[in-house]
């Protein structure tokens, strides 16, 4: 099934001009974006270090049944980390359009879902 | 009329009915606040803003989409459950504030453009600008069916000037940004933040919000120094010497010619403030601390005598940070207590001070502690802490603990190592860690909490008058309170006794918290303790508290509402100030 995918991606850049896009680099670049909007957006919460209260909620709620670190769980897919981040869970409340776009709730989620055995 | 003729008029105006009407009925007809109307999709029903029909609300959909282009107006019921408040003990009740849509501008102009909208049209617009107010009402409007006028895409840092110490932001830069900005350019300058680093210097100072730094900068409405502000006809002002072309003082001299007018847009709802200039705090030099011990309970009163006199005389300029060693509250964060400790300072007929105080002399833990904070440089500050351990000798039982002294600039590792940074105006999310700040354990699981926010005198004789009214009616009601109220000295001049009542999933104890809140409000106000701000729901509850010659207060409100903003589309009901058509009884 993915061998008519990427010729049809290939197929649409050439006919655009463009030169020939790799998925896979395109899913990097994504990946590499939401790396980005982690840090802006959920790192002061998830990321690693003194004072993290999402880490530290994670960490008593799973007693390390999962990684507390976000960036470290391999069971997260794009649509759950779409939902928690626009409706929220717990105390942490959901984030508007204003504030994560659907392009970086994109990027976000492909970057936390990166773990190759959830793809 | 009576504060409690008002209070049911105005609660009645904003409750939301929450029921679908359909079409048939709608069309043309002014439907109750927050009422869903079904649209064009059956499916997806639009939610109208109160009085409004839905033509005028499509039209004026459609001229919002215009303004900032299609893609910034939601009206999607998922994209307006984002503008929810996530703390709210009412939600999903017909009781919780709710949006009929949302715009998100990017310049003055545009949100002149939309101000001039819904002023020919009667829409209610409710301006939010980072909406992280947890607490407080989040992105909710305090009207259900306004819509929330986003202004989180406003998100530029104007100017930072080092010089002269000051800068100039938009509504939707939050600190984090300002922090981010300062930093990457090397600046020695400091902000100032609330306890939570996500939100806007703009919008926490016009909600009156306060932060852990140096006395003249922890006031962040008072550190502010120039507006821009829309009102609801569109026009735009500029406070200040901003109302002077071509001052370069605007972010520098408070005043300008005539009437100082800033007041007006806190806590308010006359304007959208639309710029605001804050005077930062330059780096100091070095920061120290002290830890003073006091022994007995009743000990407080000549300690906050002598505290005053120092922080009102500049020994000391930072804020001073209070703890109950005794009953399990250190400097440094909860410890283990003795219940029968506890106990004596919780009987029915008051305190039982010998035995607290001989509590005190065997566990070697005294009743009270507090750190005062030093910012300067050192040579200065070895001076002030001499003279602060003189003035203490005078307290019989007092013991006093030389802290760390630190030196600026803290370097990535030092700051790595500090659980809460504020002190040092760096913004953080500590808050929220589980026995830190308001979210505490629960028997529920919390989803949030509301705040209730006294303020009482700065005086000892207050503090122990207010522990034991407060935490007695407390302790009658079965709620979550720590053993003692502590005094937080955020502000210069008073003290706040802050309890943070749980929201759960359970609408019962919500509806439980909410009562009692009601109660000890009423309590409070009875002792001369007033709320300095609350949420969204309770808003009508705490305007009636303030209630000199039948509400005096809240009729000059009501008659500048009135002047500045005539079909009262600016967040109705905000601080309990109502446009006239929604507070008429008939």
């Amino acid at each position: 099934m993915k061998r008519p995918w990427v010729f049809a991606l290939a197929l649409i850049s050439v006919l655009a001009g463009a030169a020939p896009a790799s998925p896979k680099a395109s899913k990097a670049d994504q990946v590499a974006h939401g790396r980005l909007v982690f840090q802006q957006y959920c790192a002061a919460c998830h990321g690693s270090g003194i004072g993290r209260p999402g880490t530290e909620v994670l960490q008593l709620r799973y007693q390390g049944a999962v990684p507390a670190l976000l960036a470290d769980r391999k069971d997260l897919n794009a649509e759950v980390v779409q939902a928690v981040t626009r409706n929220g869970i717990g105390w942490m409340p959901g984030f508007r359009k204003t504030e994560i776009t659907d392009r970086e709730l994109d990027a976000l989620a492909a970057y936390l879902s990166r773990h190759p055995d959830r793809q | 009329m009576t504060g409690g003729t008002r209070q049911k008029v105005t609660r009645r105006a904003v409750v939301a009915t929450g029921a679908a009407v359909t079409v048939g009925t709608a069309l043309g007809a002014a439907p109750a606040a927050g009422a869903a109307v079904t649209g064009s999709d059956p499916i997806r029903p639009m939610r109208l803003p109160p009085g409004v029909s839905r033509e005028d609300f499509v039209s004026a959909l459609n001229q919002f989409r215009g303004i900032v282009g299609a893609e910034w107006v939601f009206s999607d019921p998922a994209d307006l459950d984002t503008y929810r408040d996530f703390y709210s003990p009412f939600r999903e009740t017909p009781e919780e504030r709710v949006c009929s849509a949302a715009v998100a501008p990017t310049t003055v102009e545009q949100v002149q453009a939309i101000a001039r909208v819904c002023n020919a049209l009667g829409i209610p617009i409710y301006p939010i600008s980072t909406g992280k107010n947890l607490g407080y009402g989040g992105s909710a409007p305090a009207l259900s069916g306004s819509v929330v006028l986003d202004l989180k895409r406003m998100n530029r840092v104007l100017e930072v000037n080092e010089e002269c110490a000051f800068a100039l932001v938009e509504p939707g830069v939050n600190y984090m940004d300002l922090y981010a900005y300062i930093r990457e350019r090397g600046l020695k300058l400091w902000i100032d933040c609330p306890s939570p680093g996500w939100g806007s210097p703009l919008g926490n100072a016009v909600d009156r919000g306060v932060g852990y730094t140096r006395d003249d900068f922890r006031n962040h409405f008072e550190a502010h120094c120039g507006m821009e502000v829309v009102l609801a006809d569109g026009d735009i002002v500029r406070t200040g010497m901003g109302a002077m072309p071509g001052a370069k003082t605007w972010q520098q001299y408070k005043g300008s010619f005539g009437p100082s007018l800033d007041g007006l847009f806190c806590q308010s709802n006359f304007g959208i403030v639309t710029k605001m200039g804050f005077w930062l705090m330059p780096e100091p030099e070095a920061y120290s601390t002290i830890d003073v011990g006091i022994e007995g309970y009743e000990d407080i009163e000549p300690f906050i005598t002598i505290l005053n006199h120092l922080q009102y005389s500049r020994v000391f300029n930072g804020m001073p940070e209070f703890a109950a060693p005794l009953f399990g509250v250190s400097l440094v964060g909860p410890q283990d207590s003795d219940p029968a400790v506890i106990a004596l300072l919780h009987r029915p007929e008051g305190p039982a001070l010998a035995e607290i105080r001989a509590a005190a002399r065997r566990t070697d833990r005294p009743c009270w502690a507090c750190k005062l904070q030093f910012y300067g440089s050192e040579s200065v500050i070895a001076a002030q802490i001499a003279e602060a351990k003189r003035k203490f000798a005078a307290l019989p039982g007092a013991t006093i603990t030389d802290g760390e002294t630190l030196r600026f600039p803290l370097t990535d590792s030092q700051l790595a190592q500090i659980l809460d940074p504020t002190p040092f105006g760096v913004p953080s999310l500590n808050t929220f860690n589980p026995g830190i700040g308001p979210m505490q354990a629960t028997d529920e699981p919390q989803l949030g909490h509301i705040f209730f926010s006294p303020i009482v005198a700065r005086t000892g004789s207050e503090v122990l008058k207010a522990n034991q009214v407060l935490g007695q009616a407390c302790r009658e009601r079965g709620l979550p309170m720590p053993p003692v109220l502590l005094p937080a000295a955020m502000w210069e001049r008073s003290f706040l006794l802050a309890i943070a009542f749980p929201v759960t999933a359970s609408r019962e104890t919500n509806d439980r918290m909410l009562k009692n809140f009601g109660e000890l409000a009423r309590i409070a106000a009875a002792n001369g303790w007033g709320e300095y701000r609350t949420a969204p729901g309770l808003y009508d509850e705490i305007m009636a508290t303030y209630s000199f010659n039948d509400h005096a207060l809240l009729r000059l409100n009501e008659r500048i509402k009135d002047a500045v903003d005539p079909r009262g589309i600016l967040s109705a009901g905000r601080y309990g100030i109502y446009p006239k058509h929604l507070r008429k009884t008939s």
